[in-house]
């Protein structure tokens, strides 16, 4: 699987290539050398892959046997007719929009209580940040646990009558038929969004606490000032000057919740009817269990594709905001 | 400038640092490649076997290798996790990029001839069948498994059995019952049970081959084993009236088992049956050594086991082997492992630990559990039938693609886009 990395040196990279020109001095040749090893091992360990994995997508390599003879789209259309892989476009759709919304409502939430000055903020926020130190797979698996229907949560639940299947229901909520699956919000995901928004939560407290701090007291003062209540003065002032704050979260846990594959691996596996699984596990199967390479191949650009449609807005507005 | 003469001092210094880092890893290489050498005498043994008991029984072989040939070194490379799954993925990537284990775990059937062997990958080692005089100390059935073409390609070290149903002794003693002989039986003793508020059958399907075990029993119990197997060579059609009977049957199975069944490996799905939450369970013979060994269940006492319904007298088989691929270095130092490996001392020091009863048909029953006498006793008489979920049947793009499927048709229960899909997949299938 393939990850966008946006390294410093390939910015400042750029910048030489955008000036006009000017004689090369001995600090460009100077810089120019320190970037090369870099620029190149980039250009081939990342780029190059992306582009081989490309090209293992078009070909007909689906056994031991490599075959590299053209296949056109033939992986592409197969995938998108796939029962299983619309089920996981459905399940990435939906986790990436409750993960991200829960991760910036609850982010947000925190971040404004903790900042209200009071006694052990500092203790808060580590209790808030350490689950940012724990792996996806221990998060998963202490989740699974907690979750199981039989041994889990439940054992408090049952005697208030409540006796959820957490990620074994494979209830649809709201589900109309869409292509070969039945698209709404599979209850089973929602499990795996709490053990995810649990772990993720901290990242964003931080960066809006970090946001927080960057506002000058003097528009607080201001619009205190002018009467606002505290009410308006967050929700009309404060939480719009956080947006840019947001779109770096935004961006961030995007990428992460597209390309998925640790959690729910050791959370839940792909789930009955496939309602907890995702492209990255499927990926991950069906090339290194089914010897699918090609297919396999297919599924990872499909996930770089739908990361990219994130990222890349963000790299040209950031380019244009840079210079 | 003085900031630009120390700015090109640091990067000459790097440069050096580069070089000398650069000669010095050259020079580690050339060791490693002197190592590897040497190593060529190394013998790199790699399979999935990392659970209790089947390490143990890995171990004991190595011990007893080591005993014979005490200058060659051996490397246990097993690789953890996911019934084999990892270590496939690790083999794969090794062998495609021409760096093969020396020896290497593999299912006797499909995995092997549709894989490795079709890839162009394996050393027959009829030579070696010749010289040991294997020819009739293993079952032909078995021999047949690990062939392709007239050539042998790997040494079967054990057997699994597959078509078992486990049941708990309590519960069928305290509800007056009978192990069920056939599917009418089962849907009867299931039926008694589920009045009586416990858990006819168990199943543990996070994992999706778990489900795919149990229906593969369904076909075979339902087809016998000739049609069973013409499934897998094309010769049958999945659109048979007999595989729609076997889907009916599956299909009515699931109204019998625990609602959970999706948060649970198989062994989760065996501690139902353990504790006496669930009364029966399919699953291959490997649950008889989770029983015994994690769970300190005495066979017979705790658990009772028959052959699967409607499956007396057949035999699913899963065969665990070892070849020899190509590229190896040291291949005369692999041969003499595969010896000990298909030897009846290999065989007997192997299997009582892991819990599986020899490959070959003259081994020691009185090494073996009360279990494993009566296995051995049926695997000579009994017909062999190929695994589907443990790829011995197909090849491994087709038990994932019958994994989902099965997945999928556990909760729709939807026969019809079940069988086609199999009927799709299967054009796979030529022969």
């Amino acid at each position: 699987m393939e990850t966008v990395n946006i390294t410093p040196a390939e910015k400042t990279a750029a910048v030489p290539a955008v000036r006009k020109k000017r004689k090369w001095t001995a600090d460009h040749w100077l810089a120019a050398a320190f970037l090369a090893p870099s620029v190149i091992l980039i250009f081939l360990f990342v780029y190059g892959f992306i582009a081989w994995t490309g090209y293992v997508s078009l070909s007909n390599w689906n056994s031991l046997v490599p075959d590299w003879s053209f296949a056109g789209l033939k992986n592409y259309l197969y995938l998108f007719h796939d029962f299983r892989f619309q089920a996981d476009l459905r399940n990435t759709l939906v986790f990436t929009v409750l993960f991200i919304a829960a991760v910036i409502v609850l982010g947000q939430l925190l971040a404004i209580l903790l900042d209200q000055k009071l006694r052990g903020e500092s203790l808060f926020r580590n209790i808030f940040f350490f689950p940012m130190a724990l792996s996806f797979v221990v998060t998963g698996v202490v989740w699974q646990w907690l979750f199981n229907p039989s041994t889990g949560v439940n054992l408090f639940l049952k005697p208030l009558g409540l006796d959820s299947k957490w990620y074994t229901d494979t209830t649809i909520l709201g589900g109309f038929h869409w292509g070969k699956i039945e698209f709404g919000i599979p209850v089973a995901i929602i499990a795996v969004v709490v053990a995810a928004v649990w772990q993720m939560t901290g990242f964003a407290v931080a960066m809006y606490l970090a946001g927080l701090r960057a506002i000058p007291d003097e528009v607080r003062e201001a619009a205190r000032m002018d009467g606002a209540t505290e009410f308006q003065l967050y929700w009309k002032i404060i939480l719009p000057l956080l947006r840019p704050i947001t779109v770096s979260v935004i961006i961030i846990m995007a990428h992460i919740s597209l390309k998925i594959f640790d959690l729910i691996y050791a959370m839940t596996g792909p789930g009955a009817n496939f309602v907890t699984d995702v492209p990255g596990v499927y990926m991950f199967e069906t090339t290194f269990r089914g010897n699918y390479y090609a297919n396999g191949a297919a599924i990872a650009i499909v996930m770089l594709l739908s990361v990219a449609i994130f990222i890349v807005p963000y790299l040209i507005s950031s380019r244009k905001g840079g210079s | 400038m003085r900031k630009k003469a120390s700015a090109w001092l640091a990067l000459a210094l790097g440069i050096g640092m580069a070089l000398s880092g650069c000669s010095s890893s050259n020079s580690s290489s050339d060791n490693a490649k002197q190592g590897s050498q040497k190593a060529g005498e190394k013998l790199e043994i790699f399979s999935w076997w990392t659970g209790a008991g089947e390490e143990d029984g890995l171990k004991a072989l190595i011990k007893l290798f080591q005993e014979k040939y005490p200058d060659i070194e051996v490397e246990n490379a097993a690789v953890a996790g996911g019934a084999g799954t990892n270590a496939k993925a690790v083999l794969a990537s090794r062998m495609q990029g021409n760096d093969p284990p020396s020896t290497f775990q593999v299912h006797g059937g499909a995995e092997l001839n549709e894989g490795w062997v079709a890839a162009g990958k394996m050393e027959p080692l009829n030579d070696l069948y010749e010289k040991e005089g294997w020819m009739d100390k293993f079952p032909k059935a078995l021999i047949d498994m690990v062939s392709k073409d007239g050539n042998i390609y790997s040494v079967p070290v054990n057997i699994h059995r597959g078509n078992v149903l486990w049941y708990n002794k309590k519960i069928f003693a305290d509800n007056g019952l009978q192990p069920p002989k056939t599917f009418d039986e089962f849907f009867q003793v299931a039926d008694k049970l589920k009045a009586k508020g416990i858990t006819p059958l168990a199943l543990g399907d996070k994992e999706p081959w778990a489900a795919t075990h149990l229906f593969e029993n369904v076909l075979l119990g339902t087809l016998g084993t000739e049609n069973y197997k013409k499934l897998w060579t094309g010769e049958l059609s999945f659109n048979d009236p007999q595989v729609k009977q076997a889907v009916e049957t599956f299909k009515k199975m699931l109204n019998y088992i625990n609602e959970d069944h999706s948060s649970r490996n198989w062994q989760d799905a065996a501690q139902l049956v353990a504790e006496g939450k669930a009364a029966m369970y399919v699953m291959g013979d490997w649950v008889k050594g989770y029983f015994v060994n994690d769970l300190k269940l005495k066979v017979n006492e705790d658990f009772g086991y028959v052959p699967v319904p409607n499956t007396e007298g057949k035999f699913m088989v899963i065969t665990d082997t070892f070849g020899l691929p190509k590229g190896v270095k040291n291949p005369d130092d692999v041969k003499k492992f595969l010896a000990v490996l298909g030897s009846v001392e290999g065989q007997d020091a192997f299997n009582p630990l892991k819990g599986s009863i020899p490959a070959r048909i003259d081994a020691d029953p009185s090494k073996y559990d009360e279990y494993g006498k009566q296995t051995m006793q049926d695997f000579k008489t009994a017909e062999l039938a190929p695994s589907l979920a443990h790829g011995s049947a197909a090849p491994e793009g087709f038990v994932t693609k019958v994994n989902q499927a099965v997945n999928i048709f556990v909760t729709q229960k939807d026969v019809k886009t079940f069988i086609d899909t199999l009927a799709s997949a299967a054009t796979e299938l030529k022969k």
